[in-house]
Parts: C-alpha cells; sequence; structure tokens
C-alpha cells in the first residue's frame, strides 16, 4: 500500500554516493511514524534519538570519505526479542519490564556494521507465541491494508512497520512461520534463512531448535541484500553454521530456467482458502512460463508437522522460559520467601497464551509422558526430515501458499488456540527440518487482502530460492 | 542404581542376621580451567560475590552457551585415568528451580555421557566400577538469612553466582563399596587420580570435591539390593565414614524392627551426627531432562583421544608402585602417603642418587609434610649420605633438613653454617673420659650394673658438645671404658 520512499538497495545507493543524507531518510521514516503509528501500533520503542545520532555518524563517514557499507543510513526495525544494548528488549511482556541488555545481538552488530540505523524495537507476540501478534501484552498491532486485520504474527509489528513505509527493513524470528505467515498478511518479503545460517546470539529465545532470525522487506533485491549481511558464521552460537555463506544478491538475475519446482500436495489441499490457492496456481504458471519444470511434490509427513511442532516448541520453551524467576531482572512481585515470589513475579508476568504452552511444554516432558509426547514428536520430526530429503532428490524447490488464509480480523480467533495454531499449518513443517523459506508476495485474495507464496529450498539453498522469488516479482 | 530392592524386612532376618553394608558413591569435582564451561568467565575459587560472571553465567535472554574445549580435554583425561570408554556424548538440560541455577536448568549429560563403563582399583586392589563420569556446569550459591536457614522459611536470600558455571565432572561409582572404610579408600584414591591428572585439586573443604554417599544395608550373601537413601552435605573424607557408618546403623535397626527403609534423600548434620530427612522419592524433583538444544552433541576425535591417553601423567597406582620397588622396606601406608603429597619422583631421585631408601622416606613422610621447598633430590641424597656416615645427628639432619626447603644450597655447607661439623672422635672419647672422671659416684653404678645410667653420660656429652655428638657413638664410647 503506503510505499513512499525507497528500497533498501536504492537509498543505500543514493546516501553512499552523497545523493541524499541518512539524516534526511531517517528524518522522513520517523516523519511517516508520527503520522500513522498511532493507528498501526507496530512499535514498542522508536529510538528517535538514538537513530539522529546514528544517521549524523554516517553522514560525518560519508563526508570524511568513508564508505559506512551496503547498508549506509538505511533505517531498520528490530522485532523486540533482539538484544539491543541499553534499549530496553521486552519480548511484548511484562515480565521483562524495565530490562536493558548489556550486549547486542550478533544481527545488530552486523547491522551496524552495515552502517544501518535501528529506529525501534517492533512488537510482536509475547516470546513469539502466537500468529496474529495479539498476544502482545501491551496492545496488537494492526495490519496497514486494512486496521480491522491482524498483520499475522508473532513478528507482526516488524511486517507492519515494512508495509507501512515505517522503515525498509525490518529483522523477525520464525520458529514456526513467524516471519513467513506475517509478511504474507502484510504483503512483503519474509524470509526464513536455513537453521544455523544467521545466529541466534542475542535472540531471546522461544524454541532454541527451531528459531531462526530473517528479514521483512519490500522487495527480494532488499531481502537478499540483509541476508548476505546478516548470514555468517558465529562462534558465539553453537548451532551457528561454520562454513561462510553464498551470496544471495549477486545471483539473483539468474531466473528459474530448467529448476524443477514441485507443488507440495500436502500443503494446498483442504484448509486452503480458494483465492489462496488460485494466486498459488499463478504463481506457478509464472515460474513456468520462465522456464521452470514444474511437478507434483509429495512431503507425506508434513501433515504432521504442527502435532509434532506444538510439543517440541513448548517442550523447549518451558525451559527457555525458566529463567524468568524475578531474580536478576525484569519483573519482580514480592512475597513471603523465594519460591513465593517466583510463582508470584511468574503468574502475573506471563500472559494467557505462554502459559498455556509453558503448561504444555512440562507435561510433554515430564517422567511417565516424555515418550508418548517429545519422543514421539522427535520421530515425527525425523520422518518428515526423510520425506523432505525424498522430495529434494527429485526438485530443487518447492513451493505451498504460506498462509490457508488472508489477513483475517482482530479477535477473530483469540478464543479458539487450535483456529489460530492452523495458522501456521504451511510454515511450521520447515522449521522442523531446519531448512529454508521464504513468503513472496502474489496478489490479493478476494477480499483485496495480500496473499504470499512459500518458496522452499533444501538447508543452504538461499540462493536457488531467490533465484525464484525475482522471478515472481518481477511476473507481477 | 537400579536394581531390585529389599523391600520385604523381617524375611529371613533374625536378632543374630549379619549385614552387609552396601555403599556406591557420586563425585562430583571442579575441573581445573581458566575459563567456565560455557562461556569465559573465571574459573577461579572465592573473590568478591559475582565478580566472576557474564551474560552466560546469569542466564540474561539471548546469552547463549559454547563449550570450553578445555573442560572436554580434562574429562576426557579422568575418563582414560579411570578406565572409561570414551565416546560421543550429548549434553542434556536438567530442569528445576532455584535461585542460584540462573537458567532454570542446569545443563548436564544424561543418557549419553562422555566416559562410560570404568573402573578404580583400590589401594589393596579391589576393583570398584565406574558406570559413568559425565561433564555439567555448578551452580551459584545462595545464603539464605534469617529464619531456619531455609530457603522457606528465610527473610531474604543472597545469592552468588561466581560458581555458576563452573565446569565439574560428576563421577558415577557402582555401589560396590562394602564398609565405610573402603568409601574413604575410594574417594582418597579417586582425588590422587584427579589430582595427578591434573583435572581438578581435589580440595574437598573449599568445596572442589563433593561426595554423596548412597547408602544401603542387606543380610550378608544376599544378592538383591536393598532400599538406598543418599546422604548429602559430607564435607571431609572423616565426616563421610561417620555419616556411612551412622546411617548402615540406622537402616539395620529399622529393618531389625520390622519396619521399612524409606527411599530418601537424607542431610548429614555433622554437630548431633546423625543424617535427616530432607525429601522422599516421592518429593523428589521431576528433571524433565532433554537434549541441548542450544549445543551440538560431542564427538570427540579418537585421534585426538588417543593423544590424550599418550599424554596422560603416571597415575598414583602406577606411582605406588614404582616407589615401593625403589624402597621395598616401607610401610605401604607411607608410599601411599608419599604419592598422595606427589613427592614421588623427589624421593625416587634422592634414592636413585645415593641416599639410603629407609632414611629418604622417613624424611619425606615425617620432616617435609608442608612441602620440599628449595629442597634438590640430590641435596636429599646428599644428607641422608652424610647422616649416615655420622657426619649428621638425627636432630642436626632435620634442622638441615628445613634449612635446606626453606633456601636451598648444599647440605654441608648448611650444616658448616650451622655449626654441625662432626666432632672428631678423639675429642668425643677425651670429653668422655673427663665426664667418668667428674661424675665417679655415678661410673662407678653405671659399671656395676645400672645401664640406665647411659641416659645421664649421653645427657652430659649432649650438653658438653652443644648437642653435636651422635648419641650412638657416645654409647660405645661409654661401653667401650668398661672394665674388660
Amino acid at each position: 500500500m503506503i510505499q513512499p520512499f525507497g528500497t533498501a538497495t536504492d537509498i543505500a545507493a543514493a546516501v553512499r554516493s552523497g545523493q541524499i543524507s541518512a539524516s534526511f531518510v531517517v528524518d522522513q521514516h520517523l516523519g511517516q511514524i508520527a503520522q500513522l503509528e498511532d493507528e498501526i501500533c507496530a512499535f514498542n520503542i522508536v529510538t528517535v534519538e538514538q537513530a539522529r545520532s546514528r544517521a549524523n555518524e554516517i553522514d560525518a563517514q560519508i563526508a570524511a570519505g568513508e564508505d559506512p557499507g551496503p547498508l549506509a543510513g538505511v533505517p531498520v526495525a528490530l522485532k523486540d526479542n533482539l538484544c539491543t544494548r541499553g534499549i530496553p528488549t521486552t519480548c511484548s511482556s511484562r515480565i521483562l519490564e524495565g530490562w536493558k541488555p548489556p550486549y547486542d545481538a550478533t544481527v545488530v552488530e552486523l547491522l551496524h556494521q552495515a552502517g544501518a540505523v535501528i529506529i525501534g524495537k517492533t512488537n510482536m507476540d509475547e516470546f513469539a507465541m502466537g500468529s496474529s501478534t495479539e498476544n502482545s501484552a501491551f496492545r496488537p498491532t494492526r495490519n496497514p491494508h486494512n486496521l480491522s486485520r491482524v498483520p499475522g504474527g508473532s513478528s507482526g509489528g516488524s511486517a507492519a512497520a515494512v508495509a507501512a513505509g515505517f522503515t525498509p527493513i525490518a529483522l523477525g524470528s520464525d520458529t514456526g512461520g513467524s516471519i513467513r505467515q506475517p509478511a504474507a498478511l502484510c504483503g512483503v518479503v519474509g524470509v526464513k534463512p536455513t537453521y544455523g545460517r544467521v545466529s541466534r546470539y542475542g535472540l531471546v529465545a522461544f524454541a532454541s531448535s527451531l528459531d531462526q532470525i530473517g528479514p521483512f522487506t519490500k522487495t527480494v533485491a532488499d531481502a537478499a541484500l540483509v541476508t548476505d549481511v546478516i548470514a555468517r558464521p558465529d562462534g558465539r552460537d553453537s548451532t551457528s553454521i561454520s562454513e561462510p555463506a553464498q551470496s544471495t544478491a549477486r545471483v539473483l538475475h539468474e531466473g528459474v530456467a530448467g529448476l524443477r519446482v514441485g507443488v507440495v500436495a500436502e500443503l494446498c489441499g483442504e484448509g486452503i482458502d480458494s483465492d489462496v490457492a488460485a494466486r498459488l496456481q499463478e504463481a506457478v504458471a509464472a515460474l513456468e512460463e520462465a522456464g521452470a519444470q514444474i511437478g507434483q511434490a509429495s512431503v507425506p509427513a508434513a501433515i504432521y508437522g504442527l502435532s509434532a511442532y506444538y510439543l517440541i516448541a513448548p517442550a523447549e520453551a518451558s525451559s527457555n522460559l525458566a529463567r524468568y524467576d524475578g531474580v536478576r531482572y525484569g519483573l519482580r512481585v514480592a512475597a513471603n520467601s523465594s519460591p513465593a515470589m517466583n510463582i508470584a513475579t511468574r503468574s502475573a508476568g506471563f500472559g494467557e497464551e505462554v502459559k498455556r504452552r509453558i503448561m504444555l511444554g512440562t507435561y510433554a516432558l515430564s517422567a511417565g509422558y516424555y515418550d508418548a509426547y517429545y519422543g514421539k514428536a522427535q520421530k515425527v520430526r525425523t520422518l518428515i526430515i526423510q520425506d523432505f530429503a525424498q522430495a529434494w532428490e527429485e526438485f530443487d524447490l518447492l513451493l505451498s501458499p504460506t498462509s490457508p488464509t488472508t489477513a483475517f480480523l482482530l479477535g477473530e480467533r483469540t478464543a479458539d488456540p487450535m483456529a489460530m495454531y492452523m495458522s501456521d499449518v504451511c510454515t511450521v513443517p520447515v522449521n522442523l527440518t531446519g531448512q529454508t523459506a521464504m513468503s513472496v508476495p502474489y496478489g490479493c485474495g478476494d477480499d483485496g487482502l495480500p496473499v504470499g507464496v512459500q518458496i522452499m529450498a533444501p538447508a543452504l539453498g538461499e540462493p536457488v530460492m531467490f533465484r525464484a522469488a525475482a522471478v515472481l516479482e518481477a511476473s507481477l | 542404581m537400579t536394581a531390585d530392592r529389599l523391600d520385604v524386612p523381617g524375611l529371613g532376618v533374625s536378632a543374630d542376621t549379619e549385614w552387609e553394608i552396601v555403599v556406591g558413591l557420586e563425585v562430583h569435582a571442579e575441573l581445573a580451567t581458566q575459563t567456565k564451561l560455557f562461556s569465559a568467565s573465571s574459573n577461579r575459587f572465592g573473590g568478591e560475590p559475582n565478580t566472576h560472571i557474564d551474560s552466560v553465567s546469569l542466564g540474561l535472554p539471548g546469552s547463549l552457551p559454547v563449550v570450553n574445549q578445555k573442560a572436554v580435554e580434562l574429562a576426557i583425561r579422568v575418563g582414560l585415568a579411570l578406565n572409561c570408554t570414551v565416546g560421543p556424548s550429548v549434553f542434556a538440560r536438567k530442569n528445576y528451580f532455584y535461585p542460584d541455577m540462573p537458567k532454570g536448568y542446569q545443563i548436564s549429560q544424561y543418557d549419553q555421557p562422555i566416559n562410560t563403563n570404568g573402573w578404580l582399583e583400590l589401594p589393596g586392589g579391589k576393583r570398584i566400577g565406574i558406570e559413568r563420569a559425565h561433564l555439567e556446569e555448578d551452580t551459584g550459591k545462595t545464603t539464605h538469612i534469617g529464619g531456619s536457614g531455609r530457603i522457606h522459611e528465610a527473610g531474604y536470600s543472597l545469592v552468588d553466582y561466581n560458581r555458576a558455571g563452573v565446569p565439574l565432572i560428576e563421577i558415577v561409582g557402582r555401589p560396590e563399596l562394602r564398609s565405610a572404610q573402603e568409601a574413604r579408600q575410594y574417594v582418597a584414591e579417586l582425588r590422587a587420580i584427579l589430582v595427578a591428572v591434573r583435572a581438578s585439586d581435589g580440595k574437598m573443604e573449599e568445596g572442589s570435591l563433593r561426595v554423596d554417599c548412597n547408602v544401603s544395608v542387606r543380610p550378608m550373601g544376599s544378592e538383591a539390593l536393598g532400599t538406598r537413601c543418599e546422604i548429602k552435605n559430607v564435607n571431609s573424607l572423616r565426616s563421610m565414614g561417620r555419616a556411612i557408618d551412622y546411617e548402615a546403623r540406622r537402616q539395620i535397626e529399622l529393618l531389625m524392627s520390622g519396619e521399612l527403609v524409606a527411599q530418601q534423600t537424607r542431610h548429614w548434620n555433622e554437630d548431633d551426627g546423625c543424617t535427616h530427612a530432607l525429601r522422599s522419592k516421592e518429593e523428589d524433583y521431576d528433571y524433565r531432562y532433554f537434549p541441548e538444544p542450544d549445543l551440538l552433541p560431542l564427538d570427540p576425535d579418537p585421534e585426538w583421544v588417543e593423544e590424550i591417553r599418550q599424554r596422560l601423567p603416571a597415575l598414583p597406582r602406577d606411582r605406588r608402585l614404582e616407589l615401593a620397588k625403589a624402597a621395598p622396606s616401607v610401610d605401604v601406608d607411607h608410599i601411599a602417603l608419599v604419592v598422595e603429597r606427589s613427592m614421588d619422583t623427589l624421593t625416587l631421585v634422592a634414592i636413585d642418587e645415593g641416599g639410603a631408601p629407609e632414611r629418604v622416606m622417613t624424611h619425606v613422610v615425617h620432616n617435609l609434610a608442608e612441602g620440599s621447598g628449595e629442597l634438590t633430590a640430590g641435596a636429599l641424597a646428599e644428607m641422608v649420605q652424610m647422616e649416615e656416615a655420622g657426619e649428621l645427628t638425627a636432630t642436626q639432619a632435620k634442622k638441615v633438613l628445613s634449612t635446606l626447603v626453606d633456601g636451598g644450597g648444599s647440605p654441608r655447607q648448611v650444616a658448616q653454617t650451622l655449626g654441625f661439623e662432626a666432632i672428631q672422635s678423639s675429642e668425643l672419647a677425651s670429653i668422655v673420659d673427663g665426664l667418668i672422671a667428674q661424675y665417679s659416684d655415678e661410673w662407678s653404678r653405671y659399671c656395676a650394673g645400672e645401664t640406665k645410667l647411659t641416659g645421664f653420660f649421653v645427657g652430659q656429652v649432649m650438653k658438653a658438645t652443644q648437642g653435636r655428638a651422635d648419641g650412638k657413638v657416645v654409647t660405645q664410647l661409654l661401653h667401650s671404658r668398661l672394665e674388660p
């Protein structure tokens, strides 16, 4: 909808060549925020002063003849679960009230080194648990395309910020679809890189074996630009892939001629709205037109992805969230003893959905239930990995809708957790396998709201995935 | 320890039933690394509270663990020294709440530990099985102020995270110890091994070595294991021995009076000499172990493990054997003591350079308890030789030794400086003759067979020579002056 300013690629080029100043760019975006943020509520905090002073630094570098880097002067919004030194990092939860991290996440350092300007921290479902950003402890974010609709989640604030023109780039985190689904619902590009490709150091953990950081942008080229900046090996994250990443930006225009693209049958059937399915078919046709070989792919175990996900993710979350005990940081509710303080703090500090998942996960790991729940979910995960491995023997890329529906109404699914969980049915399998996937906007539904197409690639298949994304974008 | 339990008291139990004590020990040892198991914070004992900390030690949101390779190497050394199989392993989270557990879980190893299936040989030759020896992180320390000093009643609690994340190896022994005495030998030997391979300083008093005792009893000859209790808070070998003996007696008394032993965790109280129930099996935590997703499995390269094996220092058992060979007539306890003090190399070299083995050992055992300081093996050998030649008395030798320990040097020079030059035998003879003349009454009585006067004359000679005479030589001189 509102695209008043250039892409990240254009802004960086203009700033690096001295055509415009970083300060001008930042003020322009802060102006847009001032105008629309009250309605959209994308941010938990807009770091106006820090952004302006950072922009001045970039301008001074330019004046001194230095190159600030490939993201020179480009505003970036960060999901509020990414640690920022001295700036509150809340995960949209009461329990982290008042906490300011003493360090930056690795991705924040990398963006900084590339010349980017952090303009704020975005709203999210509490601890990234949700698909609509309605689980924020502060307030829901609204979809810039229609304020009565949700932006998706959990990175809804980041998706909305890009869609509303508040920033050309935002980072989110994707545990079960939390980048791709809101990207689809807000009509922007969203990327979940291969697990281990982007360092998780400084990302407040939800489910450690599934979490991955990725970008939201307006264009595929911008997404490639940011991916190339943040996809680096990092010794501070033991699960980080130690080999350097292949550039995605460099191969962007190599096309899809000869690529084998499969449409995943199991993710395109029941439960997918017909308008969403129609856009997917148009995308398939566009790829075929561009020279790809199209086929029907089957990943039978993918239908169990959601069930496995809703055991594994809560199990890890129940452990990851145990540290919020009121002892060292964040909220503390006084009580008569240390264990009572612990209980009072957690009861007051966590929202309903977070509590639901902590209980679910604790149960799944309990003595006597471990094998039936967590253990079995891990076996299903292995089956899904095996089924995808088989599909990759026949195909270079796989396609599906990103979300079964377009953006739904605020409040429409809050009373029914299962309906909400179904939003992730197409995105979850890829988190379980660790592969990469992205959502590319592809037209609108019958309600005029954006539809996203999901492109999936094998682990480290980002370059070929971006080639297909560029073809889809160009075909619109 | 999973085994059938003796749940039927009274079955075959009578007043004259003989009981067997069964003990299995879980030993936690802090590994002697520079930094913590998963972060770069210092691993040093003590320090102002909360000064050896960082984002990982505090479990700050967004922090991630990275394994300290040195800790892995030390764990492998321990595993090899305990004859374990070293293999691939997986870190796991052990979940429970406690203020000094910064993440709400402890990173440990569960179903796939780094070291499995080894054994340790007690000095007497009995082998005790080692089930596993795994890596885990230590917790911080909580001090509860007010109330009974327990968490639920305290006015407030203070937490120090300096120790949080310090690398530990937990060595789980099989229930094959049969007495408090064996348990003490086991821990002493284990400590000697840990120190020998430089994996840990083994200091029980600083808490770098901690022991939990699983104790049960059964009628002698029974195959099944009795219900066990786990005893915590034993802070020395002595209190461990007392705790095991107390606990075994408590269980036997229960069984003899027809009651059951309840599976419990019990706390040893040093002051009243009793164990007290902490929690029952039913109240025990459900730790909800699962594989730690923030860390990759450890898969040590077999070549690396082999390299560590090659570089492994000699173990206490082999060192004791070597020393016993060099000093065959010396008591085994003294041999063990010298090895435990890491003075066996000094001793062996001193013997090799000509020091009489028994005398060298006597000095090392009795006069070098505080360490050897500046003393070299060559100097020790030379001093022992002087002593053997009658150039130094035992008392003089002791003084020379302590001077050598403090400042080094050659024993001959030290003896000179101290004025310990041996008295010429002619000089000594004339002193003896003079004293015989001076104390003619005493001499007559001595000649008449009152041999206890030997002491009197030796004393007088010592007085006259300021202790420089050798008592044995004086006695011989007195003897030679007797009427034939």
